[in-house]
């Protein structure tokens, strides 16, 4: 049972509801029961001093993989959704590619049973497209969604034609539900493991082409106005198809798109010298693909940070660069990254935290990333000033590969708050 | 992970010999005079010098290729080496453990050497940045990536037939995608200045952004790309490009690419014709071409020993002093 | 410095003479001179040219047979031995600059015997300075310094040829 906790002297941000200011916070029960004044009666029984720290509604990922079911050596829900906690992520979305493959209710119950148990934070698990994920039989969406999957996708794996394509996406819309696509050509983009370009040429790595994403990002904007379903592009990385998308959303187009913390810092320049700790999939494209993507998130062609975190074991990455696991752990960075972009005046701080809070929470449909009374008092209080050195003693994931091994960050979580309940602090 | 050229100790001596990119022009230099003093120890009686003697080297190769193996080998014995072959098929090489397991093996039994042959591009410098600080890596071979020996014998062939690179126009024919050699004749050829390389091919065998990535000059026509060169090396195809996919046909592909006489005349009087092997005749090129007074073929062949030498003599001198530090 | 250094000309006309005399009284006739580099080769050409002898010089380079590639690696201005003749069953004559610890007369003759079997070997120095660490001698010994262990001597060339004496600092 979660007690009341008064907030006071931060400065709260909260997008959703226009609020940027010196504000105090007040929650009992789970929710907050009052912005600003001290409602009539009330009385503390913790009370967080937040001077100098900056209150914002708890993080949502829009994606993020746990390996649990099937590869708890790589994360576990538990571990997983504590480090979340420490990187101030209250709502984390899990694709549908575990093992077995969320296609059937009980999966999806369970991932939300465990995670409610372990208690760090809410997981809403995508639901498979296709039974299996194979790309041909649809899967039952209807069931998915009453279990509590928040959108279908089919992760990376291809769908098996067009045709099955068309097919899930009118399905999908028959219960209003949203598709959350991977917009690759599988056959343009096999084999790959680097972008498409002059460091895989000269590192002789077998490419991915850009066309591999804006080929699938064009044809499948054809199918959805089509259809007119609802549709998410997950993990954009060339500027060429935020372009397309942001294009055909002022043609009133329901599409949205994210793009991931790491896409919008390193290139494939990051890759030189073989360094497996950015195999990343999509990969790392060209500088001038980086800065695009950016632009486009600030002129609102992307709607969202993800922190598209993949924890691997330690011998998914001691092989040579083609053979090593694609992915990072990216959860406990997905904040400091943001921040850099605020530094680097692509987004002002209201509007960095926009995109991941009330954005994805507005894409997923659920009751997160807002702080008005009633509002379950899902809280991220970070010291936007402190700085800290990312290492892997003091990473909560289970997995310790990232790019951004060593990087001094700026903007540390000072308290995280699920449900009113203090979930992570800081030096605890 | 460090960024610097992990091939070279801090005081920018050879430690490993994973790819051309990245040494300067004085050391492909030394490698090559080095080199000619071993070409003279392997035209003796006894052709073979006690520099390794008691050092153990490992062929350790994941991609079967018994002419590297064997001219790798051929070059430790003659350097008084005591040298193992061990040949890992690409089934039992899967996974990144073994790999790294039969290093720490291989270390275990105090190995000096060892000489890695991976069909993935990156696998040496991943062996490289895993091994025992006493041990070189030498890379026969990654992936795509690099074949830095062979370039180097390559170099040592040019330049013992042009003197010098300056001034040299040197054409790559071929199948440059997929090639390890090419990218290391290319890092090879502009680090040691010659005055143009140049990439012919359709586009299909050709890396994208082969001109900014490599600094070549890209030709489609081959007759064009051929003029007033003064050396054609010309890349193996490998057969499974032939089916169609990346090429239309065998016949189309000599008909435009084949080098033969007729279109070796676009070039230099005195050009020379250079293959890494083995050649696939009458698909890259005419055996007329292939045996005639311009090929330089065979030399290749004999110059990979002396090469081979002067690379693992110099990388393994520098791993001795490494481990006398201590003392 | 223990002691004057001798006239370096003077030494070689000295070493030519008795070379002579040598070759006559085993009746090696037509030996065949090899100089080790550096300094043994400039020595080499003098004593070639001043016994008028048919065979070409030939040259070695040891930097492949030293017994300190472990310390020191190889000496990156290594260039190839030249030996225009073959040995078997040849007189040879060995010439070198200074005769010190008796290693590198020691891989000398290992790569000489690489090359054939000479029926002789006799060796030339121009100074022997002492300091032996194997069971090696000159037959022609130019001139004698007795060095104490700190002082080294180099000979400088090709060029005049002249000697260089240093003195450890740190000893």
């Amino acid at each position: 049972m979660s007690g009341r906790i008064s907030i006071v002297g931060g400065r709260l941000i909260d997008p959703a509801n226009g609020i940027d200011g010196l504000s105090d916070i007040h929650i009992a029960e789970g929710q907050v029961v009052s912005v600003g004044p001290v409602p009539d009666g009330f009385t503390p029984d913790r009370t967080i001093a937040a001077d100098g720290m900056i209150v914002c509604p708890g993080l949502v990922d829009l994606r993020a993989k746990l390996r649990e079911p099937g590869q708890e050596h790589k994360g576990t829900i538990a571990s997983e959704t504590r480090a979340a906690a420490a990187g101030g992520i209250t709502t984390l979305c899990c694709p549908p590619d575990t093992s077995p493959v969320v296609d059937t209710p009980a999966v999806a119950r369970m991932i939300q049973d465990r995670a409610s148990s372990a208690g760090y934070a809410r997981v809403v698990p995508l639901g498979a497209l296709t039974q299996g994920l194979d790309g041909q039989r649809l899967s039952e969406m209807a069931a998915l969604l009453e279990a509590g999957c928040c959108g279908v996708s089919n992760g990376r794996r291809p769908m098996a034609s067009l045709q099955v394509m068309r097919r899930a996406l009118e399905y999908a819309a028959s219960f209003d539900m949203t598709v959350f696509i991977h917009p690759e050509v599988y056959e343009l983009a096999n084999g790959g493991c680097a972008h498409e370009g002059a460091v895989a040429s000269r590192l002789g790595l077998p490419g991915i082409p850009t066309a591999a994403e804006t080929v699938a990002v064009a044809g499948l904007l054809e199918l959805i106005a089509l259809v007119g379903v609802r549709a998410h592009f997950c993990l954009i990385s060339t500027a060429r198809g935020a372009q397309l998308i942001a294009r055909a959303r002022h043609d009133g187009l329901q599409v949205t798109a994210d793009v991931s913390a790491h896409h919008l810092h390193l290139s494939e320049l990051d890759v030189l010298d073989f360094d497996d700790r950015c195999h990343l999939h999509p990969p790392l494209r060209t500088l001038r693909d980086r800065d695009g993507l950016r632009q486009w998130l600030a002129q609102d062609g992307i709607d969202v940070i993800c922190s598209d975190h993949q924890p691997h074991e330690g011998d998914a990455k001691l092989a040579p660069f083609p053979s090593t696991a694609a992915g990072l752990s990216g959860l406990e960075t997905l904040l400091p990254l943001s921040l850099r972009l605020v530094d680097a005046g692509v987004l002002s701080l209201s509007g960095m935290i926009s995109r991941l809070t009330d954005r994805p929470a507005r894409i997923l449909g659920v009751e997160a990333g807002r702080l008005e009374p009633g509002m379950p008092a899902d809280v991220c209080i970070f010291d936007p000033e402190a700085t800290w050195t990312v290492d892997a003693r003091s990473m909560l994931s289970k997995g310790h590969y990232t790019p951004f091994m060593g990087w001094e960050m700026k903007g540390q979580v000072a308290y995280t708050l699920l449900s009113g309940r203090v979930v992570h602090e800081r030096g605890s | 992970m460090d960024k610097q050229n992990l091939q070279l100790d801090a005081e920018g001596n050879l430690r490993h010999f994973l790819t051309i990119e990245g040494l300067k022009r004085a050391m492909l230099v030394d490698l090559l005079d080095t080199a000619e003093s071993f070409a003279e120890v392997t035209e003796r009686e006894v052709k073979k010098v006690p520099l390794l003697r008691g050092k153990t080297i490992v062929n350790l190769f994941f991609e079967s290729s018994t002419r590297t193996r064997t001219t790798f080998e051929l070059a430790a014995k003659r350097l008084s080496a005591d040298v193992v072959n061990i040949n890992v098929p690409a089934s039992a090489a899967s996974k990144g453990e073994t790999l790294l397991d039969t290093l720490r093996n291989l270390e275990a039994m105090h190995c000096d050497m060892f000489v890695i042959r991976h069909p993935d591009s990156g696998a040496a410098h991943f062996i490289a940045r895993h091994a025992a600080p006493h041990v070189s890596i030498i890379n026969a071979g990654d992936g795509r990536h690099a074949h830095p020996t062979q370039a180097m014998l390559d170099m040592f062939t040019i330049r013992r037939h042009k003197k010098t690179f300056q001034q040299l126009i040197v054409a790559i024919v071929g199948d440059v995608l997929h090639s390890r050699v090419a990218r290391s004749q290319i890092h090879a050829l502009s680090t040691l200045g010659v005055q143009e390389i140049r990439a012919i091919a359709p586009r299909t065998l050709l890396p994208v952004e082969a001109a900014s990535a490599l600094g070549v000059h890209v030709y489609h026509d081959m007759r064009e790309g051929l003029r007033d060169v003064d050396v054609v090396i010309m890349l193996r195809l490998q057969y499974e490009r032939m089916q169609g996919g990346m090429l239309p046909s065998e016949h189309e592909y000599y008909r435009l690419y084949g080098l033969t006489e007729d279109k070796l005349r676009y070039a230099r009087d005195d050009v020379m014709v250079m293959h890494p092997g083995p050649i696939n005749r009458g698909v890259e090129i005419d055996s007329a071409v292939a045996d005639g007074p311009r090929s330089v073929i065979l030399q290749q062949v004999s110059h990979g020993t002396a090469v081979r030498m002067a690379v693992m003599s110099r990388a393994m001198q520098r791993s001795q002093a490494v481990v006398r530090e201590p003392s | 410095m223990s002691e004057r250094l001798p006239e370096i000309d003077k030494v070689i006309d000295g070493m030519a003479r008795s070379l002579a005399d040598a070759i006559k009284r085993d009746g090696a006739d037509e030996p065949l001179m090899v100089g080790i580099r550096t300094g043994g080769a400039w020595i080499a050409e003098r004593l070639h040219e001043r016994l008028a002898l048919k065979e070409p010089l030939g040259m070695l380079d040891i930097a492949f047979y030293r017994d300190d590639f472990s310390h020191v690696g190889i000496d990156p201005m290594v260039r190839p031995s030249h030996l225009p003749v073959d040995l078997d069953g040849r007189d040879v004559i060995l010439v070198d600059d200074v005769l010190h610890t008796g290693r590198t007369i020691r891989a000398a003759l290992n790569e000489l015997f690489d090359y054939g079997r000479p029926a002789s070997v006799k060796l030339a120095v121009l100074i022997d300075r002492g300091g032996r660490e194997l069971p090696i001698r000159a037959d022609i010994v130019g001139a004698e310094l007795h060095l104490a262990r700190d002082e080294h001597i180099k000979l400088q060339g090709p060029d005049p040829l002249s000697f260089e004496l240093r003195t450890d600092v740190d000893g």
